[in-house]
């Protein structure tokens, strides 16, 4: 029982990013008609703006301490961040928070390499076919990943959660969960509610709502259709990017890291309908939690390999009993 | 100008024919004249040359087929375990199993069409691929990769008290410049079935499909099991180039099933230009050159080119030329990707093409879509109507009729 | 009484309904050898669906559709083609990518070999005997200036003209022709009335759905018309222009 327990817990968070990929994916989709295969370098992205924030955070300075000399006689250098060094206490605290800090910074940054995106690659696309668009995506993903792995290298660099958040949650005996994992799914939960709310609540998500299921009606009634949807492209550019950053405490970012979850991501939104918003959330925590069962010691010895596989074999046996996805509408993405 | 002739054909597979025969010497200038590297082109545009039966003639994008590759080269190393050092009987296996394994794949993922297709054939190639690293370890010895070994039992071999170290063909090493013939002779095959499926009734059949699926049936057509033959042809091809692989190099890894590999195969088809013959080998042999010459740059070599320039600007200069070469390599593919699919989607073909003014070149409206870019500067359509604003105005109306069609259909 | 082995289509109480809404009410309509049928109606009468159910597009709600002794609820499209049935759409369906003359050779070769037929490296070219017989069809119909043009690429009236040889070389039992002259000229109208005749005289079953009350008179020797889904009246040309039912339904539409 425990053990089922822990496994929903653990579906759960790794869900949550599947479910935020894979609602800006279709974000894109359903707006833009885009098929972008360079979602999943977004999430990269925003993974690296962690990384970035902490190193700017991390600049030390290097002051010599005349009092004291090392062990050689040299002067001591003591390297002090600045931030340290000109907050004192409160810069600690900014450091260890620089993960969550970050977002502040990531969004501005993520909007604005969304709407770069758009308007000077993606929206000559609108009218190619889908293989084009999956085809120059894909390129701008090899590009997008290349160019942090010159920067950053080709290894992994792990990101610390705050102090507070580093330890685990002793739920019952058996059930330890870290807390990091907990505020991740809490932060997911609320991004998703907040992307929902949007739509659903202001105007502007009610145009764009009216522009995914009709695009070319909403055009007629005089509304500027393009440059919502560039907004849109660049709300879903950020909502990759925030979970990129949430989740540098749990997986080391490395450049290729958008490769491996855009893959998982494009079977999370078939499965739950290309263009369904709620199919996607829905779909990505589902597949979350049966990857996390999948990958229990009973189940393994059961079926042996199954946690490889499970998600694939999940989306080829639903495309093909429910060719639309779990919650998808006709006619979409069929011709 | 009418269809192109017979003739036209076999004087183009002949100085194909010519051309990889030529390889050494015509690749020695720019620095390629290697049999290894010349080997990975014919290998690698094997592989090209069956993924355009699918996808350039078909326009069905699979992301997937790295699988057949994959599956090709285990086959191929197990038959040099189990059964003979020679290359035959190791073609066959792998061409059988990748074969067998396409009409399975093929089979279900064929049920869907567009983007679900591609999702789909990415989603099984993957499931091999991960497979291959956790419960077919037993077949694929997971990361180490499968190699053949000295004491390995090789029964034909030992029923006919045959001995070879390496893989080889009828006694021949597949290594050195033999093996660079080896392989050009199997490409050289490979391109003329390819020039015959392309004149087929079949041929015509599949690029019908691409032009327009829903009228096959009310032409009386069943479009699948056409799609299915030709999803399984150019996994066959994917297999051979697997065995032919393991056979140059005889460690199969399950990198090789990645779905990176799978796009690498797209991409070097729609460079060279995606449902014509030449395209594919000639985005091959671009990508693999990148691969191996521009990758072996390094920060001093560039020093040493830029010698002539002043200390600054030469500094500004190698680190800016260093993002692309070297490790950089890869950025520098993926803005040819980029570039490719925005200016020229018909890929090199169709920029030579364009370079030569063959002909008046109708709009683009989709990667190789187009039964006039066949060959090196072969005309099948002698000009463009003049009215070709009229008819696309048509078509217009026609898809708004058909938007309109569904959703009257749609209960 | 007409033997039951003249009639090609037995349309038996067909009805159809999207969503609650009645398309087609009973329609129960016999189609008779080497007869050409039309079927009119005002805009809405559900003549396009009585095609489509025709042809296996949409499966009728209930009844059924007998082709020859075969029913056609169910099968695909391909299967009621390699029947006997062939169609001409009204926006014209081709295959805009292939030339004209692959377009008919298309046509030719699914009617020679059937739904599937794995010929891998058969070469085939014009001067086949396939070939030279899609040139001749081509050239009788005056599309021989652009055989080896993109089909895409010609106007509209000469792709239906390319649809309608694509029919024809199938020597199909029966042709349905969706409104075969909609938005165009007189003249075109004409040309292919005669066209249409000489094709019924060749003792083609056909049925047509037309609007141009011209064409159908020209050419029908029977009419059946449809009205809300049901049909109003059937007979021959003269019956139906005298029919009162019939006047009323067009009323302020059409001059019959």
């Amino acid at each position: 029982m425990d053990a089922i327990i822990l496994q929903i817990l653990n579906g759960l968070d790794k869900g949550g990013a599947y479910a935020l990929i894979a609602l800006g994916l279709t974000l894109a989709f359903g707006t833009l008609g885009v098929v972008n295969f360079a979602h999943g370098a977004l999430f990269m992205l925003g993974a690296f703006c962690a990384v970035v924030f902490n190193k700017l955070l991390t600049l030390e300075i290097v002051r010599v301490d005349p009092t004291k000399t090392t062990p050689w006689g040299s002067p001591l250098e003591v390297k002090t961040p600045y931030v340290q060094a000109m907050l004192g206490d409160w810069g600690k605290v900014f450091i260890d928070y620089s993960v969550p800090v970050s977002i502040v910074m990531a969004i501005p940054v993520m909007l604005l390499i969304g709407i770069v995106i758009e308007r000077g690659l993606i929206r000559f696309f609108y009218k190619r076919p889908h293989a084009d668009q999956i085809l120059v995506t894909f390129g701008l993903a090899i590009v997008l990943q290349e160019i942090v792995k010159h920067f950053f290298g080709a290894n992994p660099i792990a990101q610390s959660a705050p102090q507070i958040f580093s330890g685990s949650l002793q739920m019952t005996e058996a059930i330890v969960y870290p807390y990091w994992r907990i505020i991740y799914l809490a932060f997911s939960l609320a991004v998703i509610a907040a992307v929902f709310a949007f739509l659903q609540l202001t105007t502007f998500g009610m145009v764009v709502r009216a522009g995914m299921q009709d695009r070319e009606t909403v055009g007629l009634l005089g509304i500027n259709i393009e440059r919502r949807f560039t907004i849109v492209f660049g709300l879903a550019a950020v909502v990759a990017g925030v979970a990129g950053v949430m989740y540098t405490p749990i997986v080391p970012p490395d450049y290729h890291m958008g490769m491996d979850f855009l893959v998982l991501s494009f079977v999370v939104v078939v499965v739950g309908g290309m263009g369904s918003l709620p199919g996607a959330v829905l779909a990505g925590f589902l597949l979350g939690i049966l990857q996390s069962f999948a990958s229990m010691n009973e189940v393994k010895a059961l079926v042996p390999g199954i946690d490889q596989i499970i998600i694939y074999l999940v989306a080829v046996v639903i495309l093909l009993v429910r060719p639309r996805g779990l919650l998808g509408r006709k006619g979409v993405m069929e011709s | 100008m009418k269809h192109t002739s017979k003739l036209a054909d076999i004087a183009l597979l002949i100085g194909f024919a010519i051309v990889v025969a030529l390889g050494p010497v015509i690749f020695t200038p720019i620095g390629a004249g290697y049999p290894d590297l010349l080997q990975k082109f014919a290998i690698y545009g094997i592989f090209a040359i069956g993924f355009n039966i699918l996808f350039g003639l078909t326009g069905y994008l699979s992301f997937g087929h790295a699988a057949f590759l994959g599956v090709g080269s285990y086959a191929a190393v197990w038959s040099f375990k189990l059964l003979s050092m020679d290359l035959l009987p190791a073609v066959i296996a792998s061409v059988l199993l990748a074969g067998l394994l396409a009409l399975a794949i093929g089979f279900i993922s064929l049920r869907r069409s567009g983007i679900y297709f591609s999702i789909l054939t990415l989603a099984f190639a993957q499931m091999c691929y991960n497979m291959a690293y956790s419960v077919l370890t037993p077949i694929t010895n997971g990361e180490t990769g499968l190699r053949v070994l000295r004491n390995d039992p090789r029964h034909l071999d030992a029923a006919f008290g045959y001995v070879s170290p390496m893989p080889s063909l009828l006694g021949l090493q597949i290594t050195g410049w033999t093996g660079f013939y080896i392989c050009g002779a199997v490409l050289v095959a490979a391109f003329g079935l390819s020039i015959a499926i392309f004149r087929s009734p079949f041929g015509m059949t599949l690029r019908a499909i691409k032009s327009n699926q829903n009228r096959m049936g009310y032409t009386g057509y069943s479009s699948r099991p056409y799609l299915l033959s030709a999803f399984v042809i150019s996994g066959m091809f994917a297999g051979l180039a697997g065995s032919l692989l393991a056979a140059t190099d005889p460690l199969a890894g399950a990198e090789r099933m990645q779905w990176t590999a799978s796009g690498e195969v797209v991409l070097m088809t729609i460079l060279g230009g995606a449902g014509t013959l030449l395209g594919p080998v000639l985005g091959t042999g671009l990508i693999k050159y990148f691969e191996n010459i521009f990758s072996a740059y390094n920060e001093q070599q560039l020093t040493a080119m830029f010698a002539f320039l002043p200390d600054g600007v030469r500094e500004a200069v190698v680190k800016t030329t260093g993002l692309f070469v070297g490790e950089g390599w890869q950025l520098t593919l993926g803005l040819l990707f980029m570039a490719v699919v925005i200016f020229l989607p018909g890929g090199i073909m169709e920029g030579i093409n364009r370079l030569l003014g063959l002909k008046h070149t109708p709009k683009v409206k989709s990667l190789g879509d187009s039964p006039q870019r066949d060959g090196l500067g072969e005309m099948v359509i002698e000009e463009m109507p003049p009215s070709h604003g009229a008819a696309e105005a048509d078509k217009k109306v026609a898809e708004q009729k058909n938007a309109e069609k569904k959703r009257a259909v749609a209960p | 009484m007409i033997a039951t082995n003249d009639i090609v289509l037995h349309i038996d109480h067909v009805h159809k309904t999207f969503a609650g809404l009645h398309a087609l009410a009973d329609v129960h309509l016999d189609i008779r050898e080497g007869e050409t049928h039309a079927i009119i109606g005002p805009n809405g009468a559900g003549k396009s669906t009585l095609l489509n159910v025709c042809v296996g597009v949409l499966p009728p709600t209930q009844g059924k559709v007998m082709f020859h002794g075969t029913e056609l609820t169910g099968l695909k499209p391909y299967e009621i083609n390699q029947l006997g049935v062939a169609r001409v759409f009204q926006t014209p369906e081709i295959f805009g990518d292939l030339t004209v003359l692959e377009n008919v050779m298309m046509a030719m070769l699914s009617h020679r070999d059937g739904a599937f037929r794995l010929k891998l490296v058969s070469r085939f070219d014009e001067q086949g005997e396939i070939g030279q017989r899609a040139i001749q069809a081509l050239r009788d119909r005056g599309l021989g200036g652009h055989i080896y043009h993109l089909a895409g690429a010609l106007s509209r009236g000469d792709k239906r003209r390319l649809e309608l040889v694509m029919g024809l070389v199938q020597k199909p039992k029966l042709l349905l022709l969706d409104e075969p002259t909609a938005g165009m000229a007189r003249a075109d109208t004409n040309a292919t009335i005669e066209i249409l005749r000489q094709i019924k005289e060749s003792g083609m079953t056909i049925v047509i759905i037309e609007h141009d009350m011209h064409v159908v008179f020209s050419l029908a020797d029977r009419i059946t018309v449809l009205a809300g889904g049901r049909v109003i009246a059937q007979g021959v040309p003269d019956e139906i222009k005298g029919n009162p039912k019939v006047i009323e339904a067009y009323l302020g539409e059409e001059q019959v």
